[in-house]
């Protein structure tokens, strides 16, 4: 191979290889080192190393609260995101050909629409002269609150990160053929039995998938439980905006995006290992 | 009877997942002050308020331009790249992949503290460059999945036939390689072009005073007030997104294009 063309595949790779460590593999690296620097007050850095911020993070219960909260919100979000998609996604999988592309694509385009869009369609919906507030006073009841708590900010979660698993589901169920159904059901297995042992064995990976996606994206959610939450819902994910933008401390910020990065490592070795299982 | 609950609950979850971009419709038509359900009248006031809204207008325009700006770089960064990952065989090239692919992996909150930190130093907040890099982060990444995947299905004897009847390379590539890519190019376009126009959490961390994206302008309306105003973007949003989505499962099927 003469020399210019065994130089080409580089350079054609080093515009993307270039903006990738201008905007991703600098700015994270920093954002690391910034957690171990120490803050001033003003939103200036200092130059000296510390493992103050960390040692604050440890020490404060109000941030081992954050993580737990986050935690404690998403594992519920993941399990109604679950319950909600796969009934959907197997009537999508077992629809006819020309039905399906239509459903798939009624079923992904919300997943286009901006999330300030779907969370303000949520306030419509949940707020206080909203649409459910409205049926339930029709039957001459006092409608609870829905909007600035934990409850519509779970809801409208589980509505946004359907899209994302009815996705992960129909790639899923992929390995499932109507024969190995039929199969099953000809030796006599009724057909509730039929879904448990063959449907959903086979549907596993599928559903592993969407739930680390639903319960990574609810960590990392920000949008919706800043707006839906009216402040009153308070997450890693907003504390990180608000101590990056409104509290100006730097240091904190970074030291809190580690450790979200921290809770997705914990989630991917999980699914890995509950991958391995299910696969054996 | 089973069958019929069966049924039921499937059409429940449809509305359910369907409810808020469906309701933004009516209620961008009401006549009320407030975002009160059923509106007491029709009208279309918000729609006139929105026209008469020149900062929310000034950022759908700023949005457009950004939009069409990081659509044209990255296709123009990611298609060399995606030839070369899609094709050739070389030591390093799965770490590239990872590596081009990643941002997509974390979470967007991270990554945009992570550009806030980095660009207040360079002066880049607020301006256009420091929007189209950071809108970059997150389109170019999709814009090298997608043309890979459209480099892996070209059927690989044409170019071979076009430079054995003495093609130049250019000329392979200009007259063979990307007219039968063109469907994963328009992908692509349309894809990024979402993804930048929708993008909200890392233009929050990078916007300026001077220079602000309708999503982020519209975040902080939705924050202060709630009226039917931003039901009426919010209509014209989802009808854009739609003929979008229209044309882009013409083109291809969009669950093909979205790599899935």
């Amino acid at each position: 191979m003469s020399g210019p063309s065994r130089l080409t595949p580089h350079l054609l790779l080093a515009p993307a290889l270039l903006v990738n460590f201008a905007v991703f593999l600098a700015p994270m690296l920093n954002l690391a080192v910034l957690s171990f620097r120490e803050a001033r007050p003003g939103g200036s850095i200092g130059t000296r190393f510390t493992l103050s911020t960390w040692q604050t993070l440890i020490e404060d219960p109000y941030y081992l609260d954050l993580v737990t909260g986050s935690i404690g919100l998403a594992v519920p979000v993941t399990i109604a995101t679950l319950l909600a998609a796969y009934p959907l996604a197997l009537f999508i999988h077992r629809a006819s050909q020309r039905w399906r592309s239509l459903l798939v694509v009624a079923c992904v385009s919300p997943l286009l629409v901006s999330a300030v869009v779907r969370t303000y369609g949520w306030m419509v919906i949940l707020g206080d002269s909203g649409l459910v507030a409205a049926a339930i006073r029709t039957f001459g009841m006092k409608p609870p609150r829905m909007v600035f708590n934990t409850a519509g900010v779970a809801i409208a979660l589980v509505e946004i990160l359907m899209p994302t698993m009815i996705l992960c589901l129909l790639a899923g169920f992929g390995r499932l053929s109507a024969a190995l159904e039929e199969a099953a059901a000809s030796l006599g297995a009724p057909p509730f039995r039929v879904f448990l042992r063959v449907v959903l064995p086979l549907s596993l990976p599928g559903v592993l998938l969407g739930c680390l996606l639903a319960f990574v994206l609810t960590v990392s959610s920000f949008i919706t439980p800043k707006l839906l939450g009216g402040g009153r819902v308070i997450l890693l994910a907003t504390e990180i905006y608000d101590q990056a933008i409104v509290t100006l401390n730097w240091p904190v910020a970074a030291a809190l995006s580690v450790l979200s990065l921290a809770v997705f490592g914990a989630a991917l070795m999980l699914y890995g290992r509950l991958l391995r299982r299910v696969e054996a | 009877m089973v069958r019929l609950f069966h049924r039921a609950l499937i059409g429940v979850l449809f509305l359910f997942l369907l409810a808020p971009v469906l309701l933004v419709m009516p209620m961008s038509f009401s006549a009320d002050a407030f975002l009160i359900w059923p509106p007491s009248g029709f009208s279309t006031r918000w729609y006139v308020a929105l026209a008469r809204d020149t900062g929310l207008l000034k950022a759908a325009g700023n949005s457009l331009i950004l939009a069409i700006l990081v659509c044209a770089a990255a296709l123009l960064i990611a298609l060399p790249a995606a030839l070369v990952l899609a094709r050739g065989r070389f030591p390093g090239q799965a770490a590239i992949v990872a590596l081009l692919s990643a941002p997509l992996l974390l979470p967007t909150i991270v990554l945009a503290l992570a550009l806030l930190i980095v660009f207040v130093g360079y002066g880049l907040i607020g301006s256009w460059p420091g929007l189209m890099l950071a809108h970059l982060l997150v389109g170019l990444p999709y814009a090298v999945r997608v043309l890979m995947t459209a480099v892996s299905t070209l059927p690989p004897d044409v170019e071979e036939a076009a430079s054995s009847l003495g093609a130049a390379p250019w000329s392979v590539f200009r007259r063979v390689t990307l007219p039968l890519m063109m469907p994963g190019v328009a992908a692509a376009t349309a894809i990024v072009f979402l993804v930048s126009f929708d993008e909200v959490v890392i233009s929050l961390f990078v916007v300026g005073p001077q220079l602000t994206t309708l999503p982020v302008a519209l975040f902080h309306y939705v924050e202060t007030r709630t009226d039917p105003l931003v039901a009426a973007v919010s209509a014209l949003l989802v009808v854009l997104t739609l003929a979008i989505v229209l044309i882009l499962e013409r083109a291809l099927g969009l669950a093909r294009a979205l790599g899935k």
